[in-house]
């Protein structure tokens, strides 16, 4: 097993299939005078093409855009201005993966905060902010939940804990978002015409590979999961690109070693029992109707827009394009405040924050100069 | 959008494993996993492994991309057709 | 002599006196020279190479070594990859109350022993005891002085075509640190690679001619050292991310949070930019150390003028690295 997944990362077979990718694109492109548009719906995609090289080795064949799957880079500014200010609340612990810590507030960011003497911890996964509930029962502590269906079990899953241990100061802000609502709304918004989408690998193992097949039902849209390695990413723009050549609009899981058609039950299970469908608003775009999900009434008592209130001023405005940057509308060197005044030590936006936003990515793998 | 990372199983006990990845490990839950025996590989996101690695189907996928960089595209014949082994898998 | 410091060890009088003697006076004692006062030493002609640098670690035993180890190897290592030879030491010491007087000797034994072994003596010393919570246990701050014995490096002479050579595998101490606080519930095997470069270096500089610098990428790791070598000096130096030697675990522990190995501290490393036709003679002395088995090639010089560093990728890529920016995160997503 150990010798397979190298080969995922084999530079000379990477090298190989590089040029396969540019030969199918180029036949694309022979066949209908423009290079094919494809979208990588996952940040962590949009970092791995960018790390490894792939997306610079390719920029003169496809023309890859990165999505919306950021979690940090599509949360709007007044859900990021209120998590911020949950850290000042008295008598908080404000529990979060390390991706929150720089993103800029309106006003200050955690980091900030928590060098101000505020309780802001750095957690691994949900269930140790339960653990450090229970360690402190006098205190309320509050996890941000950002993420998407692969995190939304994780989130689940803590509650579940919650509950079992009795654990009452234990609570979730939610600002999950969901993957195919989203897709829909790119789709039908007909911003960027996208030929097809590289499908988020691990967002699959939850969802499975079904969930996909709307898209090529019923928008004739192709699309591929693939996993992250070098090997993986190529595969997928050969495959994808190869899809859109005979015309027939696929769904193909290119990462069926790791995700199955149906997805994990058990996953799923987790997020319907404690979470349901909602509006959420995202960065850029306004609520989107259903594209999220929120605690079910009966577990409000772990909701912590329900425990806490948070009153936040109008949110700041700035120059920042991350919102245009998700729909993929434009590349980040067309923000006027790229590599100027934001950069990753002293980013503007979201997008320059989180390790796979756009900005960062491009800032960091993608510069020549 | 999420992290993960292939790792091995090295212990197992009711709820949760210690991996190894590539010489350094952690423990991990395996609520999603349940099944998992010491000596599969799983991809970890957020503390939790999320997914067996399915051996097997891994071999198969390298076989496809390798067929991939086998598959002839020279002269000037577009190699596209309903016949073609790597898209009719 | 109490098992525990107290701040009455910090306040100059009767227990004072106590702790200097039970602890420092035997194994910081060289020949005659005055301790904890004003310390006298013989010199020879020329320059004094000076440096400081205090040190904040946590734990403060880690695999590999301990923070007084790491104060004589941080320091000395410093001396030495300016190009002198580190010959006196002083050190501070801020403890906090309750500190454990045994682990303060292991501390203080091997400091002295990792000065010995170089030919350093430590001539000046003080102790400051603070209150409880104002320290996390102890801080370190350690000053030497050198002077030069072989022609200097000089990073002006930096060359198109000069190749990029570093003695072993990166970001060991940042990874054994990471894992050694069990932050984030990981473990692993691995090692600091805190080790003092002295002998490695003098020996380079006595039989190759045309080292144009070195430099400990220690904090920041070997992206932060090489970029700021490259805009110090204005050149343009391509490493190729498939030569750089990283340990398996290093990249693992990495992977699980989000890190990446280049912005990994050293302790032990140097990085050295010569001529390419002395590429060989620089990796064969290094191989000749313990703290040299693994010394490879990882880049070189491709033009000056700019100042850039660039990670070629197995793809063939370039791209262009930046200093590290900020602390890293763990990340998830
Ligand atoms: S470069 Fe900065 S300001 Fe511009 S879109 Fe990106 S994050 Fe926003």
């Amino acid at each position: 097993m150990k010798e397979i997944l190298e080969k995922f990362s084999d530079a000379d077979f990477s090298i190989e299939l590089l040029d396969k990718v540019k030969e199918v694109a180029d036949l694309f492109y022979a066949k209908h005078g423009r290079k094919p548009v494809l979208m990588e719906v996952c940040g962590s995609h949009t970092q791995a093409f960018a790390k490894s090289g792939v997306k610079y080795a390719i920029k003169d064949h496809v023309h890859l855009i990165a999505g919306p799957g950021c979690p940090v880079c599509v949360t709007d500014q007044t859900s990021i201005d209120s998590m911020i200010e949950l850290s000042n609340k008295e008598n908080v612990i404000v529990c979060t993966f390390g991706d929150m810590m720089r993103v800029p507030g309106s006003r200050y960011t955690l980091m900030q905060t928590k060098s101000q003497g505020k309780d802001v911890r750095i957690v691994y996964s949900p269930l140790d902010a339960v653990k450090i509930a229970r360690e402190n029962p006098t205190k309320e502590v509050v996890f941000l939940g950002i993420g998407f269906e692969t995190t939304i079990p994780l989130l689940g899953a803590s509650i579940k804990e919650a509950v079992r241990l009795d654990v009452e100061n234990y609570s979730i802000w939610m600002n999950t978002k969901l993957v195919e609502p989203i897709l829909r709304y790119l789709i039908s918004l007909g911003e960027v015409k996208v030929d097809g989408f590289l499908l988020p690998g691990h967002v699959s193992i939850v969802t499975g590979e079904e969930f996909y097949h709307f898209l090529r039902d019923e928008y004739n849209v192709p699309g591929i999961i693939s996993g992250f390695e070098p090997v993986e990413l190529l595969s997928g723009l050969y495959r994808l690109t190869h899809c859109l050549l005979s015309g027939k609009a696929e769904i193909i899981n290119d990462y069926p070693f790791v995700v199955s058609k149906k997805g994990n039950k058990v996953a799923q299970d987790l997020m319907a029992e404690f979470f349901e469908i909602a509006d959420e608003p995202w960065r850029g775009m306004g609520v989107i109707s259903k594209s999220g999900m929120d605690f079910k009434p009966e577990f409000n008592q772990f909701n912590a827009k329900r425990k806490f209130d948070i009153e936040i001023p109008e949110a700041r405005k700035t120059k920042c394009k991350c919102g245009e940057i998700i729909r993929g509308l434009i590349e980040p060197p067309a923000c006027p405040l790229f590599g100027k005044a934001c950069k990753p030590v002293n980013p503007i936006g979201p997008c320059m924050v989180s390790s796979e936003g756009s900005c960062a990515a491009y800032y960091n793998f993608m510069r020549e100069e | 959008m999420c992290v993960g990372v292939p790792a091995k199983v090295i212990e197992k006990e009711e709820y949760q494993a210690v991996v190894d990845v590539m010489g350094s490990k952690m423990t991990v839950g395996i609520i999603f996993v349940q099944d998992v025996k010491v000596g599969d590989y799983v991809i970890v996101h957020a503390g939790q492994a999320m997914s067996i690695i399915d051996e097997e189907a891994a071999l198969e996928s390298l076989e496809t991309w390798k067929m991939i960089t086998e598959a002839r595209e020279a002269g000037g014949q577009s190699p596209i057709g309903e016949s073609n082994p790597v898209v009719n898998r | 002599m109490e098992k525990f410091i107290t701040m009455a060890h910090g306040d100059g009088g009767e227990q004072s006196h106590e702790l200097i003697q039970a602890v420092f006076v035997e194994p910081f004692s060289s020949e005659k020279e005055a301790i904890f006062d004003a310390a006298t030493m013989p010199w020879t002609s020329g320059e004094v190479v000076m440096s400081t640098d205090s040190f904040v670690v946590k734990p403060l035993f880690f695999p590999g070594g301990n923070i007084g180890k790491l104060a004589i190897t941080g320091t000395l290592n410093d001396i030495s990859v300016s190009g002198a030879k580190p010959m006196y030491l002083t050190c501070g010491f801020i403890i906090e109350e309750g500190f454990s007087v045994d682990d303060l000797k292991t501390i203080v034994k091997s400091m002295r022993d990792e000065a010995d072994k170089f030919g350093v003596k430590i001539v000046a010393g003080d102790t400051k005891v603070v209150e409880k919570g104002s320290a996390d246990g102890m801080f370190i701050n350690t000053t030497a002085v050198g002077m030069y014995v072989h022609k200097r490096p000089n990073p002006y002479e930096i060359q198109a075509g000069d190749s990029v050579l570093i003695n072993g595998t990166i970001g060991d101490h940042g990874v054994a640190l990471m894992t050694a606080r069990g932050q984030l519930g990981i473990t692993s095997d691995i090692e600091s690679d805190c080790a003092v470069l002295t002998d490695m270096i003098d020996k380079l500089q006595a039989e190759v001619a045309s080292i144009r610098i070195m430099r400990d990428p220690t904090r920041g790791g070997l992206a932060t050292s090489l970029v700021e070598i490259a805009e110090d000096f204005q050149c343009k130096i391509i490493i190729k991310e498939r030569n750089i030697p990283i340990r398996n675990e290093v990249h693992g522990a990495c992977d699980i949070v989000g890190f990446d190995p280049l912005y990994m501290a050293n302790e032990g490393k140097v990085i050295i930019i010569c001529a390419q036709e002395d590429e060989e003679k620089v990796l064969t002395i290094m191989k000749e150390f313990k703290t040299g088995q693994n010394a490879t090639k990882i880049g070189s010089v491709s033009e000056i003028g700019i100042g850039q560093l660039m990670l070629e990728t197995p793809l063939g890529a370039k791209r262009r690295l930046s200093r590290l920016a900020g602390v890293m995160l763990p990340r998830i997503c």
